[in-house]
């Protein structure tokens, strides 16, 4: 066995089970590719010990005879915004720097508990603001991805999840946690060609997640296929009563009753998410995605979801205003930084405090959040953005009548430079288009990787579907990813 | 430009962040730009329609009635409480002097 690092979720785990070869085995080969690829920066903290310590219990376990769990064997990277116990977590911020968390998130303890193992905490967008994580305090995550052209330009793994979706893609993990706020799984996914799933809001517990936006914010998987993806997640999900809006429903075994038989489904395709402007690759390979799912022998119709161009708008408005209440706990006082000048009273410290632990894109959120909340303005702002984000979601369960799952592109570019867009945000808030308006209705969406750019960069295709409906997504998912026969991978070069 | 620097100053410190002039001279027009941006919210016709409180339909649940039932959320962990303040100190967290 040469290249463990080749193999994904799935060949892993069963190759431990059948003892093909040994999880510290497994562990170690990892391990060694974390260690070789520091140049991408795409971890904060790498915890090669904790990876082995997983292992050996696996091997252990193997050895005596027990059942092994669904992530037996195999080593993850964890998105830096679940806390971890005893391994510093700091959502990429300045403010959170050193901060070691007396307990373990939800999600996380549920992967060790199903027999993976961490690999190390990855770097993201601060505070999972952002979609390029060029706004990481620990500096840009560089893409394993580089343009045809010969040009070695540093290119964006996208974000928030970018350290995730770097490292799946460079064959340094077999997977990662990812966290979707917007588009924060999907978005990475689509940009190095591997597949990420946002479920239903409240499958994954957010207990122990770094809160940024609470009504949107939901953990998923992200790997080089849709099975893997599908096993992962089944991994994470489940009910937490320590989370409020944790969803009381078990979790289905997605990954065993995967099919990509589209035949008696219906794919919508939404015409609003034909902007204007669109890049006529991304539009070529929508009507390739709409061949595929017809070739697995779904019907194809064509659905309006008439206040999509409304989605981004308002979604400005609501993850800010809930960012702003969500970061007002970093005071100095309970954890992370603390700045005090001298002579300062507690206001000055908190002030000092918050200045010199936010980068300023989260200044930025933090600023617009108040903004929109302040006496005067939240009718204006706020409270129309929650109903129009009411009529997005209407938009979207009317649709359902008409089909089962959405298919649109995931993002409306290929991987941009690093440093591109970086001077204007507005722009870069354009990147998430595609993506918001499930976000904004709590909707299972998952990204596809279906093709490559003339410049050689991988593009996706996302699939939205119903409330819960988790297994029509990644079956249509499946269906895409069978006939895209995806195999294009970056040359190392790190 | 729907804000101005005085505006952006004002929220900075509802915000608790301190702002240099430069901080101020920048953050004014991009956040502008932003707002102006979400304008457009306003063309959207949203009478009698209810604003969203919840994503998913869930029933709010109440955890039972005893004390510590779960112990990584209940009480007596002080240590771990403050385990990563900055200034804890017999067994609080130090804050700078509040009352004169």
């Amino acid at each position: 066995m040469n290249d463990l690092t080749d193999l994904g979720v799935k060949a892993i785990r069963d190759g431990v089970a059948a003892g093909t070869f040994s999880a510290r085995e497994v562990a170690e080969a990892f391990n060694a590719a974390v260690a070789a690829a520091s140049q991408l920066n795409a971890f904060i903290v790498t915890t090669p010990e904790h990876a082995l310590a997983a292992a050996d219990r696996v091997d252990a376990a193997r050895a005596a005879g027990q059942p092994l769990g669904k992530m037996a064997g195999v080593p993850i990277g964890m998105k830096d915004l679940f806390a971890t116990h005893g391994v510093q977590t700091t959502a990429a911020s300045h403010i959170l720097e050193g901060f070691k968390p007396q307990y373990e998130s939800t999600v996380s303890q549920n992967l060790w508990n199903a027999g993976a193992g961490m690999l190390g905490k990855l770097n993201m967008d601060q505070f999972a603001m952002g979609s390029s994580n060029e706004t990481s305090h620990f500096g840009n995550v560089i893409s394993p991805w580089r343009r045809a052209d010969g040009g070695n330009a540093d290119l964006t793994p996208g974000g928030s999840s970018g350290g995730s979706a770097a490292v799946v893609s460079g064959r340094i993990a077999p997977a990662a946690t990812g966290t979707d706020t917007g588009g924060s799984i999907r978005q990475p996914a689509a940009l190095t060609g591997i597949a990420g799933i946002k479920p239903t809001y409240g499958r994954c517990s957010r207990w122990g997640v770094v809160a940024f936006a609470s009504s949107l914010d939901q953990a998923g998987s992200m790997a080089r296929d849709v099975t893997d993806c599908a096993i992962m997640l089944e991994a994470m999900a489940g009910f937490d009563p320590k989370d409020a809006t944790s969803l009381d429903l078990p979790v289905p075994d997605w990954s065993t009753s995967l099919s990509p038989d589209m035949r008696g489904k219906r794919v919508g395709i939404p015409r609003e998410y034909r902007v204007e402007g669109m890049d006529p690759v991304i539009d070529a390979l929508w009507q390739q995605g709409v061949a595929w799912v017809k070739d697995a022998g779904a019907e194809v119709v064509e659905i309006s979801l008439p206040h999509t161009s409304y989605a981004l708008a308002a979604y400005y408005i609501i993850a800010p205003a809930e960012a702003s209440s969500n970061l007002a706990r970093y005071d100095g006082v309970r954890y992370g930084l603390r700045e005090l000048p001298d002579g300062a009273g507690l206001q000055d410290m908190y002030a000092a405090t918050r200045a010199a632990g936010f980068g300023d894109e989260v200044k930025r959120r933090i600023l617009i959040g108040t903004y929109v909340l302040s006496a005067g303005f939240y009718d204006a702002y706020y409270n129309q953005a929650q109903k129009v984000r009411a009529l997005i979601a209407h938009d979207f369960e009317r649709a359902w009548g008409e089909c089962d799952v959405i298919l649109t592109p995931t993002a409306p570019n290929a991987a941009f430079a690093l440093g591109e867009k970086l001077a204007d945000p507005l722009a870069m808030y354009l990147n998430d288009v595609f993506t918001v308006p499930a976000s904004l209705a709590g909707l299972p969406a998952m990204s596809v990787p279906a093709g490559l750019d003339a410049s050689g960069l991988p593009l996706g295709l996302q699939v939205i579907g119903k409330p819960f409906d988790e297994q029509g997504v990644l079956d249509a998912c499946l269906a895409i990813e069978h006939r895209a026969g995806f195999a294009a991978r970056p040359e190392k070069w790190w | 430009m729907s804000i101005d620097r005085a505006t952006v100053a004002k929220i900075a410190s509802l915000a608790r962040i301190r702002m240099s002039d430069d901080e101020l001279d920048r953050m004014a027009p991009e956040l502008s730009q932003i707002l102006d941006w979400v304008e457009q919210l306003g063309e959207v016709d949203t009478a009698g329609v209810e604003p969203m409180t919840a994503v998913i339909p869930n029933h709010l649940r109440l955890r039972e009635d005893i004390i510590n039932a779960n112990p990584l959320t209940g009480g007596g962990r002080r240590d771990a409480v403050l385990a990563n303040a900055p200034a804890a100190e017999h067994g609080f967290f130090g804050v700078p002097k509040v009352i004169e």
